[in-house]
């Protein structure tokens, strides 16, 4: 007998759905901001080559860069304990992302800052500007606004991978997913609804963050 | 006492040694241009003076002090010694006026309102007042550099240095540029200047430095330097300039 589909079946699940486009948002959110600003940090820490730190972040960047998320995830879940460190599933779901994004936006922004003309960086210099001045008023602005679509595609990946935290049992879309699935055994409907969801959610982001972009790098007035 | 002394000052870039001992005086209103081919030390000579640069061995002094290799200090230096650039190096975020007023507020802490009047005033001065809000991509090259030399003034710098600043530009955008440095000369700027406008330097400059491999070769009144150059390199390079 063919099978037959029944999407009301998720209906009576609806909440736990809303709970978890909640959950991933805050993930998403918190990860975003935080993970870019560390990043930023990183992208300064690198171009700027003092001594210990740069190479410290180029170790981070690199350890993040090249083991899976997941591995990360359930290092700072089950394995940080071992050490006294012990966190909920949110909050070791939220450093997971944070960590992970702030490497990678590390490289993405430090590539922005590279394509900086040492010029602009010298004129500012001669105008007796600090090495602090320099980065906050002629550096970064230009420079996320050269990688902003690729920080912004980062980011969509970060709030797809926010996903794999439903391996902590941190209650987010995917994990609400598994759940439904488990209880009424309509795993096409699920993931079906599920993944339009994400789909949905990612456009939104996207629009979003293209939004910010044009706020950040307006010009302020048209002449 | 000079405003500027810089004394044996040597310069390596790798192997290559590119300053070999310079001396040279800056006083307070004078304009010096300095000459010679390319790859005679004469930019780099330049970007010394302000730190761009730094020195492997000498003694450069600012209104009397001592400049050392501190960051502290090379601000010091700065706040005194400002540049032109060949290549403008305005910041595209900015607008022409935020170009100027922006190391007034954050460098003097100067309040906004204050670094605009300043702005307002060294934009009217390079005649520029009209084009405040445009951004730099909106601007000629010869506009560009004259909001250039505005910004640099805005610090009210005690020596301006200008470094081939209109080697960029097209033919027909040079002249409104040195209109510009014309004017701050006549109004008792000290000026030191890369160039390779040698009627330029003549009509403005009391002193001419012909550098070459390196070294100052021969400096003099401009008058001299082209009537009766006393060395054979000067004289091949002012014959060679036809």
């Amino acid at each position: 007998m063919a099978y037959k589909f029944d999407f009301s079946t998720i209906l009576p699940y609806w909440d736990m759905l809303l709970h978890g486009i909640v959950l991933t948002t805050e993930l998403t959110v918190i990860g975003a901001v935080f993970g870019v600003a560390l990043g930023t940090l990183g992208a300064w820490a690198r171009s700027a080559k003092t001594p210990v730190i740069s190479p410290i972040v180029g170790i981070y960047v690199e350890l993040i860069r090249n083991t899976p998320f997941l591995v990360q995830l359930f290092f700072i879940f089950f394995g940080l304990p071992a050490l006294g460190v012990r966190m909920g599933e949110f909050e070791a779901a939220v450093l997971a992302m944070v960590v992970n994004l702030g490497a990678y936006s590390t490289e993405i922004i430090r590539a922005g800052i590279q394509s900086i003309p040492r010029g602009q960086i010298e004129a500012a210099a001669s105008l007796a500007m600090n090495r602090v001045q320099i980065f906050r008023y002629v550096v970064i602005l230009p420079a996320l606004k050269k990688i902003w679509p690729a920080l912004s595609s980062q980011i969509v990946i970060v709030m797809l991978g926010s996903s794999v935290c439903s391996q902590i049992a941190a209650e987010e879309l995917t994990f609400a997913a598994n759940y439904i699935q488990s209880r009424n055994f309509r795993a096409f409907e699920v993931y079906f609804v599920v993944a339009g969801l994400y789909l949905v959610m990612s456009i939104v982001l996207r629009w979003l963050l293209k939004k910010i972009g044009n706020r950040m790098f307006e010009r302020r007035r048209h002449v | 006492m000079s405003l500027v002394e810089l004394h044996a000052i040597y310069k390596s870039f790798g192997d290559v040694e590119v300053l070999k001992g310079i001396d040279l005086t800056i006083d307070e209103g004078q304009v010096i241009a300095l000459i010679g081919r390319s790859g005679s030390g004469k930019s780099t000579l330049l970007r010394t003076i302000n730190g761009l640069e730094t020195i492997d061995d000498g003694t450069i002094m600012v209104a009397g002090k001592k400049i050392g290799d501190k960051d502290t200090d090379l601000r010091d230096l700065r706040l005194n010694v400002g540049m032109v650039f060949q290549q403008f190096n305005l910041f595209p975020h900015y607008t022409a006026l935020e170009n100027v007023m922006l190391s007034p507020q954050v460098v003097k802490k100067q309040s906004k309102a204050e670094a605009k009047v300043i702005a307002e005033e060294m934009l009217a001065k390079v005649g520029l007042a009209d084009k405040m809000l445009h951004y730099p991509d909106q601007l000629s090259g010869g506009q560009q550099q004259r909001v250039a030399i505005a910004r640099a003034l805005a610090m009210k710098p005690r020596v301006l240095l200008c470094d081939e600043v209109t080697s960029a530009l097209d033919p027909e955008l040079v002249n409104e540029v040195l209109a510009v440095v014309r004017k701050l000369a006549e109004e008792g700027m000290t000026l030191v200047m890369v160039t390779h406008e040698m009627r330029f330097a003549r009509e403005v400059c009391d002193k001419l430095v012909f550098m070459h491999q390196g070294r100052i070769h021969e400096t003099g009144k401009p008058e001299d330097v082209f009537a009766s150059p006393k060395t054979a390199e000067l004289a091949q390079f002012v014959g060679g300039l036809g």
